[in-house]
């Protein structure tokens, strides 16, 4: 029998070839940015509907975007939160503290202290005006980045150094990334290095809290790039069918390690517009401002606390660094970009915005800033008292073995005496 | 109580038990009656899968549930075995214990993130302060014209994960003992129930009737609450030829291949792969010296190689002859030729026989 001629890269008739299209971003390195393109809607012109309404209602927002600050620095329009000063000073110095935190972590992990660091300077935002707008024993899924909701809940900063120092302080009992928190007593989930798979745990735990009849709703947080994992089509699906208790949040923060947004489908339509076709409310929100986020996750948690469903909000903001301290973005990026960026800063604006109201000053802000620096600087020393990553003041040696299950079975007894039997053939004068 | 003796051991059964009515169940009603117990005992038990509410599971399994402890508590899902599972952790966080269904064993791919990075590691990363006790039921195992994609084995994807524990019954007792003890434990647990024996003790011979399971011991079943501890094998029969390690199908077939052959075997049923009861396997060959294992999966890095690994690290001075390993072939289950790749009689025949030439 002939061999059938191999067809394949050859055109047919009059048919054009075929192309494949890759997505490519505007601008790389050295590149000038321009971000007249990105369509910026001015605040206070979105339409608020009511928490309790259909969700059809929400889908016009999908595709607009929620502002509150406007360029005078002052709050307008229907999602205005109307907090008081005291609130946004409160949100303000959370947000300062966290990017403290953050600087000094990040230089920490230079110094050789540990072996990795995620900050999520630009994005405080996001994280702490969330966890202002939720109960604060409402549960939270989070990715990598949301520390500031742990440090706006009042978890000890000395606990969060002790883990990402890996520590024999540390709760995590050193087997954890840095930054990978655990906190069960501040609603604060176990995150995962494994992406997106804490959204429908997220959804699950809501569906939990409606079959106990609770009043406590759920919350989950994933970057842009991960909404293109499977669990997050889960996720969606699943709080839909079963109208969960649950804030679904995606952080577009334009980049995922090196592949910008159009990698998750941004060039098609917005992160929000996948709530129309779950049938889910959804919202677009300006992720650098911190009332137009407080706003967003309060009127998708009080819409969840009284059952009417899920809400999805995509937060429009910007990865002001690198994905973390493995992470050059030089190498893939226009440094520009971030200083062009068009939503600014959520700490400065909402600095400007206490100072426009005459609650603020730059004097306190730069006390603050010593004030929050000084916290961090203790809590990082008090930290090292109980050791650094790879000196030694480690967890004792047999927890390795423990809490892989409730009980040691024989198998991992024996390969814990195996492990101490390798110490000692090592180091003979060991001891635990 | 006829028939009960060599089906429990004297530890398992505590004295009430062993008073208890007992009625004979086949492997599905037996399983039911677990989940019954369950939900009856534990406020925080849910049960959720595909199929499994108002039809009650296409292998009828949860059959009369939702109707007797209502949609919160048992509840069918959307087909995404990822948000089944996904959901069934942050529920297990809340503090429920769930009990999902895959209606399929080869179904459970999309959910393995869940269970692999997941499930079986947030006690580990969380120190404690999250944990899984989620049992996640599926049919396994071939014979009966499932095809490649329900018909499949995959334990040793499962067993090869630190943090999960794996069980397969073999009788309708076992069953409801181990899946009670399942559901109960504080860790995940794979609860493989093998499809092919739901009805009967199926002997590998396709050829002939099929046997029900009333007319088996193990389908005894005590009414009422018990459990039979995870980590813990069931010594089928004593003997002194050989042992033979197996679970779920492949005790049946290994059972009725011997007796033909009138080897005096014995047959270990080891019902939990993970954590493994390897006093139980070393004591038996350390005393017939010769070793056959046998499961219905793929050979390559099957838990076979896992049992073979074993017996040899710990009783090589023992062995008499090099240790069998019969499994399935290293294909996909086909459907026309399923007894071709089936493990049955002749595999197995073969196998004894070379053991008892040797040494």
């Amino acid at each position: 029998m002939a061999a059938k001629a191999d067809r394949s890269g050859k055109p047919r008739g009059n048919l054009p070839p075929l192309e494949l299209y890759v997505p490519e971003p505007k601008f790389r390195p050295g590149d000038a940015v321009d971000y007249s393109d990105l369509v910026i809607p001015p605040a206070g012109l979105q339409p608020r509907p009511d928490e309790g309404c259909a969700p059809a209602e929400t889908h016009p927002l999908c595709l607009d975007l929620v502002r509150v600050l406007d360029d005078d620095n002052r709050a307008v329009g229907p999602w205005d939160p109307k907090l008081d000063a005291e609130t946004l000073r409160r949100m303000l110095r959370v947000m300062a503290l966290t990017r403290a935190f953050d600087d000094r972590m990040y230089r920490a992990q230079r110094q050789g202290k540990t072996s990795f660091y995620m900050k999520c300077t630009g994005e405080e935002a996001v994280s702490v005006s969330a966890a202002f707008a939720l109960a604060s024993d409402d549960m939270v899924f989070p990715s990598y980045r949301q520390q500031g909701i742990l440090i706006a809940r009042g978890y000890p900063l000395v606990e969060m150094v002790n883990q990402i120092y890996s520590n024999r302080a540390d709760r995590m009992k050193g087997r954890q990334l840095p930054v990978m928190y655990s906190a069960r007593d501040f609603g604060f989930f176990t995150i995962s290095g494994n992406l997106a798979t804490q959204y429908p745990q997220a959804v699950g735990w809501a569906m939990a809290s409606a079959i106990k009849g609770d009043t406590r709703i759920a919350a989950s947080w994933i970057g842009e790039g991960s909404s293109a994992e499977g669990d997050f089509h889960a996720a969606l699906t699943f709080a839909a069918v079963y109208n969960a208790p649950v804030v679904l949040n995606v952080v577009n923060n334009q980049w995922a390690i090196s592949s910008f947004s159009g990698f998750a489908g941004a060039e098609r339509t917005t992160f929000a517009a996948r709530a129309i076709g779950y049938g889910v409310a959804g919202l677009r929100v300006d992720g650098n401002d911190a009332l137009a986020v407080y706003a967003a996750v309060r009127w998708a948690a009080d819409r969840a606390r009284a059952n009417k469903g899920p809400t999805l909000i995509e937060h429009f903001t910007y990865r002001a660094e690198g994905h973390s301290t493995s992470d050059d973005p030089a190498a893939y990026r226009s440094a520009q970009e971030r200083d062009e960026w068009p939503l600014g800063d959520p700490i400065m604006r909402l600095k400007r915005h206490l100072i426009a109201i005459g609650e603020w000053s730059v004097e306190r802000h730069e006390a603050m800033d010593r004030e929050v620096a000084e916290q961090v600087k203790a809590a990082s020393k008090e930290a090292e008292k109980s050791g650094i990553l790879g000196h030694g003041l480690h967890h004792p040696f047999k927890t390795m073995f423990e809490d892989v299950f409730e009980e040691l079975p024989w198998h991992l007894e024996e390969q814990a005496e195996q492990a101490i039997r390798e110490r000692r053939i090592k180091w003979p004068d060991w001891k635990e | 109580m006829a028939g009960l003796e060599g089906v429990m051991t004297q530890e398992e059964a505590p004295v009430s038990l062993a008073e208890a009515p007992t009625r004979r169940l086949n492997m599905i009603e037996a399983i039911n009656d677990a989940l019954d117990i369950m939900l009856e005992r534990d406020a925080n038990t849910v049960i959720m899968g595909e199929d499994v509410g108002f039809f009650g599971g296409v292998f009828r399994a949860t059959a009369g549930l939702q109707k007797r402890y209502g949609k919160n508590r048992v509840f069918d899902t959307p087909i995404s075995e990822c948000g089944i599972i996904g959901a069934a952790v942050g529920m297990a966080a809340y503090g429920l214990r769930p009990v999902p269904e895959i209606q399929f064993a080869d179904y459970i791919y999309p959910g393995l993130d869940q269970l692999v990075s997941e499930a079986a590691r947030l006690r580990y990363r969380s120190a404690g302060e999250f944990i899984a006790p989620i049992t996640v039921r599926a049919p396994f195992g071939g014979g009966i014209f499932g095809g490649q994609t329900h018909s499949q084995s995959p334990e040793a994807l499962f067993t090869h994960v630190a943090g999960l524990k794996t069980v397969v019954p073999s009788t309708p007792h076992d069953a409801k003992g181990l899946l009670i003890a399942a559901i109960e434990d504080n860790d995940p647990v794979i609860f493989f129930e093998p499809k092919r024996i739901y009805n009967g003790p199926f002997d590998g011979y396709y050829d002939r009737p099929a046997t029900p399971w009333s007319r088996h011991d193990g389908s005894v079943v005590p009414e009422g609450y018990y459990s039979i501890p995870l980590g813990k094998a069931r010594i089928v029969r004593e003997g002194a030829a050989m042992t033979v390690l197996a679970y779920g199908t492949m005790i049946h077939v290994a059972e009725a291949v011997l007796r033909e052959k009138g080897v005096d075997a014995e047959i270990i049923d080891l019902r939990t792969l993970v954590p493994i009861d390897v006093e139980t396997v070393e004591k038996s060959v350390e005393k017939t010296g010769k070793c056959l294992v046998i499961h219905e999966a793929t050979r390559t890095s099957g838990y076979g190689a896992e049992l073979v690994a074993l017996v040899q690290e710990r009783c090589f001075y023992h062995l008499e002859a090099p240790v069998e390993r019969v499994t399935g072939f290293d294909t996909p289950y086909p459907h026309s030729l399923e007894w071709a790749y089936f493990p049955g009689p002749v595999r197995i025949g073969e196998a004894v026989d070379r053991l008892l030439a040797a040494g």
